[in-house]
């Protein structure tokens, strides 16, 4: 038996016992979950171990000798004294300095979610397709403001709105679906072709 | 100390970001961005890794000293995860070592299925939950079917004006309805965002 076939193999059993759920909850398909949750945290520790601690802290502090990272890397560690009952505190100050991103987000977040967007909505309505985007984007924003009863010819417009979030959500549950089916056609193909292609 | 000094930090911090996305000033961009904050970001964020490595550790500790239901499953997670982690630390992680023999054969291979299992899952559940009982859900199946359909050669066969509607659902109706979802999104986010900086949203800190 070759290299890959037996690596195929191994691939194909982990797959087949992740599909077997499809018949019913089964041991195999449980420890292949649990497998899947160790391997995954293994390898998250790893890679956080090899290409974020070992460049930005192990060689920038002993190698580099920019000790002031040091203040950082303690920091760091402050984060595992979420575990304790009595320094839990303790944790609140790397929290802390990854919560002042916050500063940044509402410029960029005005910047990215609003004002462009709003540039893009009011364009000038040369189309009816525009007609009918710039229509939908304002229904869809009245539909989410509850300071204004929905009722009479305003309930109407806002009504509109839920329409144009049907479709919307129609269509990205239609494309979630389909990225799912082509994952399971991946993996009827590896099956199909890698694995009982070879063993033929 | 417990609770003010955090918060300092983050109202402080918070308004130096602030200056930093308005101001290309050497001072802002490069002295604190470049010189304080990357470093700082980088080596205070490898020890979060642990928090998840001890807190998933515990949990299946726990499990298996009250013998918790299935709990003989977490032998397999103790199992794999010493497994990888002795592969990755002592025998590397360049191509073709254990570690990645690991990722490609075991890993990859069951989150692709995992996830390839969640398209009977969601025909099951949209098959319940899209009966046609509504105007609403009606308009929701249809198009639904139709951009379904437009992505395969069944569809072009049933009627060569499939795509064309499917693109015209994605770049219309679908555009406005994300479009005023996303403003909403943003709004929101910019208010709560606004509350942390301001100190008046402290739940990030916990209690006590």
């Amino acid at each position: 038996m070759s290299f890959e076939l037996f690596s195929n193999l191994v691939g194909a059993f982990f797959t087949l016992c992740i599909f077997s759920f499809l018949y019913k909850d089964n041991p195999f398909y449980q420890a292949a979950e649990q497998m899947l949750v160790g391997i995954s945290l293994g390898y998250g520790l790893v890679y956080t171990y090899n290409r974020v601690f070992v460049p930005y802290v192990w060689q920038t502090i002993v190698i580099k000798h920019q000790f002031v990272l040091i203040i950082p890397a303690i920091m760091g560690i402050l984060y595992l004294f979420r575990f304790s009952r009595k320094l839990a505190w303790l944790s609140r100050y790397p929290i802390a300095f990854s919560m002042m991103g916050v500063g940044m987000a509402v410029p960029m977040g005005i910047h990215a979610s609003i004002l462009v967007q709003m540039r893009q909505a009011m364009v000038p309505i040369e189309t009816v397709n525009l007609f009918l985007i710039f229509v939908g984007t304002i229904a869809v924003l009245l539909y989410f403001f509850f300071s204004k009863a929905h009722s009479g010819v305003y309930g109407k417009f806002v009504n509109v709105g839920k329409w144009y979030m049907m479709i919307g959500f129609g269509a990205s549950f239609g494309l979630t679906v389909m990225a799912r089916i082509s994952l399971l056609i991946g993996r009827i193909q590896f099956l199909v072709n890698d694995v009982f292609g070879i063993l033929k | 100390m417990k609770k003010t000094i955090p918060l300092l930090i983050v109202i402080l911090g918070g308004l130096v970001w602030v200056a930093w996305a308005f101001s290309p000033h050497y001072v802002l961009q490069e002295v604190f961005y470049n010189q304080f904050y990357l470093p700082w970001a980088y080596a205070s964020s490898s020890f979060g890794m642990l928090l998840g490595v001890i807190s998933l550790t515990m949990m299946h500790t726990n499990k298996i000293k009250r013998r918790a239901p299935k709990w003989q499953y977490s032998y397999f997670f103790f199992g794999s995860f010493l497994i990888t982690c002795i592969a990755g630390f002592v025998g590397g992680i360049q191509k073709g070592s254990l570690f990645m023999w690991m990722f490609e054969n075991v890993q990859m291979p069951m989150s692709a299925t995992m996830f390839s299992l969640l398209a009977f899952y969601m025909a099951s559940a949209a098959y319940k939950a899209f009966r046609a009982r509504s105007p609403e859900a009606t308009v929701l199946l249809v198009a639904a079917i139709v951009v379904m359909l437009a992505q395969v050669p069944l569809g072009v066969k049933i009627s060569r004006h499939l795509p064309a509607i499917s693109q015209w659902i994605l770049d219309v109706p679908n555009l406005a309805s994300k479009r005023g979802i996303m403003l909403g999104v943003g709004l929101g986010s910019v208010a709560t965002s606004l509350k942390i900086l301001l100190g008046i949203e402290r739940s990030y800190l916990g209690g006590d």
